[in-house]
């Protein structure tokens, strides 16, 4: 007989990888691109390739550069790019697309500690960064639509679109966030194989329906404009920046839906989804220390004693 | 409270159900570890070149857990070597080379039973531990002082692979019911309840034809979910009582029995051979034959794995109980225990490296005790030991849930035992 290896339990292990993860949500964002390509046009494929290989880049790089071990291949980079590039306008410069890449990956993510490491979505903090940067390429004049620059629905007056517009996306805005049909048919998919959670995106969507609702405004309209759906199902629900109990994810989707109502009804801004996320991003060390699991049959005493946090 | 407990969905593979136990030749040789039970080591009671018979005691139990050890052949001792444990303890070991005979020891007459101590005695002088795996010696289960209103017999028996308590039922469901009806005569339970996973129809089917005119024994079918047979799991299920840190079960008013356990009391009781046999299911991916065998106490894995046709040029892992809580052992050539109702023998997997945790949170969905292995780790790595006690880490069992479905492939369920062992004790 061979030499026996000698291994820890268990000697079986399930087929889930994070390579299978990461893949299973970009065939689940798929739609969104044909979709993309078809209503902005052939140019929306040339930004997420842009995106997409550039972030893989930047990391393969990275690696090479701090002569860590190559992770490119549990496509985690390749999701990230792919979210970013959903985010961005199709007129969008394709420098800015891997500025934005280079931010998302090796910023926001690898320089601190790499996958799962990192305290914010990369492609959202990447994303707000560009917006705060290159304003004349990301908003108002920088969505076309139809091959004329259009307002989005958010910053157009409510009630300018119809609701079938506004659900398959016929509209300006970023390339990923308009068709909310293919966005839905995502979700379900990632949902259906237990991939995410729903308790966050719909008690994100669910909180800011009800605000909405109680302030006055079109439920309908702003449920299926901007990046709510989006940001709800795809961007709050990465694993490595929302909370890990369903308790958690909750609290973070209640406070996503109340931050986004707040700035896109009371701010300045348009849209909020993406500053409610990344506010959510930075609170989430504190509502998981907040949402511990009670364990099968502990004992809980009292919490007086704990003033160390 | 009634709360749904974690759990996963495993493989099967107890292909091995539908098979007729095969019956082991007497061994040449058998080597019997003085530790096979939870308790401090037997104390050796014969020496080198004594002549022992069949169900000859050749340890005595030391000590409040210990129990009495048997020789399951008769010949002579050839040896009292060591060998080392899962822990890295060494323990002794009995070497017996057998006549060939299983001559009788005089001493075998069924035992007098009067009243609940003298069952308890009976049980302990039989050597009898939990033959689940654990371990656990059964007479310290029985001489309960607390009200005992339910007696589960444990034949959930829930990991992949093993089916050595199913085959028990099948083939001796007189048996089963029989010792069940013992410890509830001798310790005043009026009821009993089989809890079976529901992967076994054959053996609830034998089960239910057996039990179809009585209502002191019930059957219960658990749901296929793993870990269903852990103690504290199978009790919620059934009772939906909650055993507490530091509590027993019968401080919930149970005890939780292996079911090949009670037929062994019964069968103690009826001819007073103690535990010198048991069935062993012997399985894996380089096993042609698989197949359940009643074997020996201190036979070698590799004798039966012989028997059961292994590729040996294949095996990579040799373990000892089933794929998630068993043991993987340096050498096929370890002998046989009271405990171990399963040895696989299993091929080279692909090696998966650990990569970072993703916190997808899927170790903490899996764990039946709602614990946070994902937290667990990063205060080990931290050495914290103040929010490891708050993550009740001493809770966990080891079923090793968390680390089946980790997609980074981290060894959780290692870092939970290891957490465990940095906590000072008290």
């Amino acid at each position: 007989m061979n030499k026996l290896t000698v291994l820890p339990s268990p000697q079986i292990r399930s087929y889930v990888s994070t390579q299978k993860i990461m893949l299973c949500v970009c065939l689940a964002l798929l739609p969104t691109v044909i979709a993309a390509a078809i209503l902005h046009g052939a140019r929306a494929l040339l930004v997420v390739l842009c995106c997409v290989i550039s972030a893989v880049m930047f990391e393969y790089i990275f690696s090479l550069v701090t002569k860590k071990e190559n992770t490119i291949s549990d496509l985690s980079a390749a999701v990230t790019g792919l979210l970013l590039a959903l985010n961005l306008p199709v007129t969008i410069p394709l420098w800015i697309c891997s500025l934005g890449s280079f931010i998302a990956v090796v910023i926001v993510k690898q320089f601190f500690g790499g996958l799962g490491k990192n305290f914010a979505n990369p492609a959202m903090t990447a994303r707000i960064v560009l917006m705060l940067s290159f304003a004349q390429y990301m908003s108002q004049d920088a969505f076309i639509f139809d091959g004329v620059s259009q307002a989005t629905p958010l910053s157009a007056p409510q009630g300018s679109f119809e609701t079938a517009e506004l659900f398959l996306g016929q509209t300006a805005g970023c390339i990923g966030e308009t068709c909310t049909l293919t966005l839905l048919i995502g979700a379900a998919t990632l949902i259906a194989l237990r991939i995410i959670s729903p308790v966050l995106p719909v008690a994100f969507i669910g909180t800011f329906a009800i605000c909405i609702a109680i302030s006055g405004n079109d439920v309908v309209y702003h449920l299926l404009s901007g990046g709510l759906v989006l940001g709800a199902f795809f961007m709050a629900t990465d694993y490595v920046t929302s909370p890990v109990t369903a308790k958690g994810k909750l609290i973070a989707g209640v406070f996503c839906g109340f931050i986004t109502f707040i700035i896109r009804i009371y701010a300045n801004s348009p849209e909020g989804v993406s500053y409610a996320i990344l506010l959510m991003n930075i609170l989430t060390p504190y509502i998981d220390d907040f949402t511990h699991t009670k364990p099968f049959g502990a004992i809980r005493k009292e919490r007086k004693g704990e003033a160390d946090a | 409270m009634i709360r749904k407990l974690g759990g996963i969905r495993l493989p099967h593979l107890k292909g091995t159900q539908i098979s007729e136990t095969i019956i082991q030749n007497t061994p040449k040789k058998v080597m019997i570890p003085m530790s096979m039970s939870m308790g401090s080591e037997a104390e050796i009671a014969i020496n080198i070149g004594d002549t022992v018979f069949v169900g000859q005691k050749i340890a005595q139990s030391s000590g409040a857990l210990s129990l009495p050890i048997h020789s399951s052949v008769s010949g002579k001792v050839s040896a009292i070597g060591e060998m080392r444990l899962i822990n890295g303890a060494k323990c002794k070991t009995v070497e017996i080379e057998s006549d060939g005979e299983q001559t009788l020891s005089a001493d075998i007459k069924p035992p007098q039973i009067t009243d609940k101590d003298s069952f308890i005695d009976a049980v302990k002088e039989s050597g009898i531990c939990g033959l689940g795996g654990a371990g656990f010696p059964t007479y310290i289960k029985l001489s309960t002082k607390s009200d005992i209103d339910t007696l589960i017999i444990n034949a959930a028996e829930c990991e992949p692979y093993i089916t050595s308590d199913c085959r028990e039922i099948i083939e001796h469901t007189d048996d089963v019911t029989d010792g069940i009806r013992l410890i509830m005569k001798w310790l005043d339970i009026k009821k009993a309840i089989i809890a079976i996973e529901a992967n076994k129809p054959e053996a609830i089917e034998a089960l239910n034809q057996n039990l179809e005119n009585s209502s002191d024994i019930s059957v219960f079918v658990l749901p296929e979910s793993y870990p269903q047979g852990a103690e504290k799991v199978i009790i919620h299920t059934v009772t939906k009582r909650v055993v507490k840190v530091g509590m027993l079960p019968s401080d919930v008013g149970v005890i939780v029995i292996n079911v090949s356990t009670a037929s062994q009391i019964k069968r103690y009781c009826d001819t007073g051979i103690p535990l010198i046999k048991r069935r062993v299911t012997v399985e894996g991916d380089c096993v042609s034959k698989p197949c359940n065998i009643m074997a020996y106490i201190g036979t070698s894995a590799r004798e039966l794995f012989e028997l059961a046709d292994t590729n040996f040029s294949k095996v990579n892992r040799v373990i000892f109980g089933g794929p998630m809580m068993g043991i993987s052992k340096m050498s096929a050539d370890a002998p046989i225990t009271k405990t171990t109702n399963a040895i696989l023998a299993l091929a080279k997997k692909e090696y998966k490296p650990q990569t970072a945790c993703i916190r997808c949170a899927r170790c903490i969905n899996a764990c039946p005790l709602k614990l946070m292995p994902t937290e667990i780790e990063k205060a080990y790595n931290a050495r914290d030991i103040d929010r490891l006690k708050k993550l009740d880490v001493m809770l966990c069992m080891n079923c090793a849930s968390c680390s089946y479905v980790c997609p980074a492939n981290r060894n959780l369920a290692e870092t939970n035992q290891l957490a465990k062992s940095i906590i000072p004790k008290g």
